[in-house]
């Protein structure tokens, strides 16, 4: 019944050392010098459990585990290799497999238990397999959004909530009927099939400025799953890794949550995307704004003593990263003091900009969180702002009437200088108008950003040689 | 005697939660993306239970399920840690040595 229970100590022995592998495995994520090591030890810790469980006496059988361990060593290789710009659809597509294994095998049990699971078993059972057909389909949708075969564009309606809540709350009242009568195995279908379609609705609002802390959430989802996986097999390791897991999601969401400006509960409750109302609240006539060309742009940077580049989404998607690598070494060598100001809701994922940085070359020590950017920002010459938008808005901290007051953003505004590089006008993704583009010391640089970046660092070194 | 099992099981949870708040609350926003790729990797240590179930042959269903499981969780593990060290050998100090 509990294929863990304690009937060899050696293999309980070697659980435990994987667990305490696994958490230093996360201690040492705590500094970048320190991290590599955690990947070792979170490496070892899966080895010796694996081999471990593989000398489980109750295996009969080894054809269809070598199999399985072959066939996903090859899956796994190439989503190992990705490119780094890629690292959010896959995470999200990593999401999705360990939640179908937790689903899948929660099934399974089901179907060997049946019909008599007693009341507990059969409430973490529910809870495993709800949080992950949920996850699965969640995250292959986020995945598909993010990879840009399905509409990124969130697709909203009236009442969007409710029936959420309404699709959810029947697979709730499910799988209580189940709890009280587990011999109605045909209920069983349903509580699987409903999550796998609530999955679907709670990513159809979300829009790309979302994802970061849908990708959190699902994150925490995934790892609840395993946690109630371990429950079910009586798996203190699974339960460890489950709920580390689920607390690395979590403590990720609220940040995200609080980095937008939304409460957990927002969050928690798939309310995402509810800004859409806000387009053309703003004065509608064209407002005048400066522009500049690359020459103007170098010469004004090649003065400046500090610099604060701060990206967003657009620079990922101009892959202009290794062009702002170029502009960095170059003002760098010229004495200019080049730091980054990274929001933490920029791009796509937690942490997206700082990998996409690194992956140019550019120190992590001059990548610098909001807080601790920000009291230096009166103190910055140039403030060049790429690809990002609503996190610069300075409407988040002056206009109460806009909806994303509140939001803590990048204070490029204190700057002395402001430059933008965008392709044109639009607005951001929530659809509000950045006052920070019409001030007196803001120069809009327009095109696209690894072009335009292309060009300043041009001008730059033909000065330099000249 | 299940009893006891279960709530032993929960002040693991609870415990390790507690742990886990403590030791992720340290990681520096910069690995954020890393750390999501790790925490990711572990979680497939579900491949435990899947690896049971696909080996024990209690019923073609199981053996199926496991064997599908047993991909996906591995999958994780391999594509996991192979991504989550390679994001972190990109993270270099200041003028790091080029080649």
């Amino acid at each position: 019944m509990t294929p863990f229970a304690g009937s060899d100590l050696p293999l309980q022995i070697t659980y435990l050392i994987a667990a305490i592998l696994f958490i230093l495995s996360l201690k040492w994520m705590s500094s970048p010098s320190t991290a590599r090591h955690g990947v070792w030890a979170g490496e070892v810790g899966m080895l010796l459990a694996i081999l471990g469980t593989l000398l489980h006496h109750g295996i009969v059988d080894y054809r269809w585990i070598a199999v399985g361990l072959v066939l996903g060593s090859i899956i796994g290789v190439p989503l190992g290799l990705v490119h780094m710009t890629a690292v959010p659809q896959r995470t999200a597509l990593s999401h999705a497999f360990g939640a179908l294994c937790v689903t899948l095998v929660g099934t399974s049990e089901f179907y060997l238990r049946a019909p008599h699971v007693p009341p507990f078993m059969m409430s973490v059972l529910s809870a495993e397999v709800i949080l992950g057909s949920l996850t699965f389909t969640g995250s292959l949708m986020a995945a598909g959004k993010l990879e840009e075969v399905l509409p990124q564009r969130p697709i909203t309606y009236k009442g969007q909530n409710f029936v959420n809540l309404l699709v959810l709350g029947i697979a709730v009242v499910v799988a209580v009927i189940l709890v009280r009568h587990p011999e109605h195995t045909h209920l069983f279908p349903v509580m699987l099939a409903i999550p796998l379609i609530f999955g679907v609705l709670m990513i159809v609002p979300i829009g790309g400025a979302d994802m970061p802390t849908v990708m959190s959430l699902l994150n925490s989802y995934a790892g609840l799953s395993a946690a109630a996986m371990g429950f079910v097999l009586d798996s203190k390791l699974l339960i460890i890794a489950g709920a580390l897991d689920g607390a690395s999601g979590f403590i990720l969401s609220v940040n995200m949550s609080k980095a937008m400006n939304r409460s957990f509960s927002n969050v928690l409750f798939g309310a995402f995307g509810q800004e859409q109302a806000a387009k053309g609240a703003a004065g509608e006539e064209a407002k005048p704004v400066k522009s500049a060309t690359p020459e103007e742009a170098a010469a004004i940077l090649s003065a400046a003593n500090n610099v604060v580049i701060v990206p967003g989404y657009g620079m990922a998607v101009a892959q202009a990263q290794h062009k702002v690598r170029e502009l960095y070494d170059i003002l760098t060598k010229r004495g200019v003091n080049v730091k980054f100001g990274i929001h933490p809701v920029a791009g796509r994922m937690p942490g997206h900009m700082n990998v996409l940085l690194a992956e140019a070359d550019i120190p992590y020590d001059k990548l610098v969180d909001m807080d601790d950017l920000n009291p230096e920002f009166p103190q910055t010459d140039v403030a060049l702002v790429i690809g990002a938008n609503d996190v610069t808005n300075p409407a988040a901290r002056t206009d109460p009437s806009s909806p994303i007051y509140g939001m803590p953003i990048l204070d490029v505004d204190k700057a002395r200088t402001v430059m933008v590089i965008k392709r044109g006008m639009s607005p951001g993704f929530a659809g509000i108008d950045n006052p920070l583009y019409y001030l007196d010391k803001t120069l809009m640089l327009f095109g696209d950003a690894k072009t335009f970046v292309g060009d300043i660092v041009r001008e730059l070194g033909g000065t330099g040689h000249g | 005697m299940v009893q006891t099992d279960l709530v032993t099981d929960l002040y693991v949870f609870i415990l390790a939660a507690f742990i886990g708040f403590e030791v992720i609350r340290r990681v520096s926003p910069l690995l954020h993306t890393p750390l999501m790729s790790l925490t990711n990797a572990l979680d497939a240590i579900a491949v435990v239970g899947a690896i049971i179930l696909a080996g024990e042959g209690k019923s073609t269903l199981a053996t199926i399920l496991g064997t599908i499981a047993i991909v996906a969780a591995t999958s994780n593990i391999v594509g996991g840690f192979l991504i989550t060290d390679r994001m972190l050998k990109m993270f270099k100090t200041s003028r790091p040595a080029k080649p």
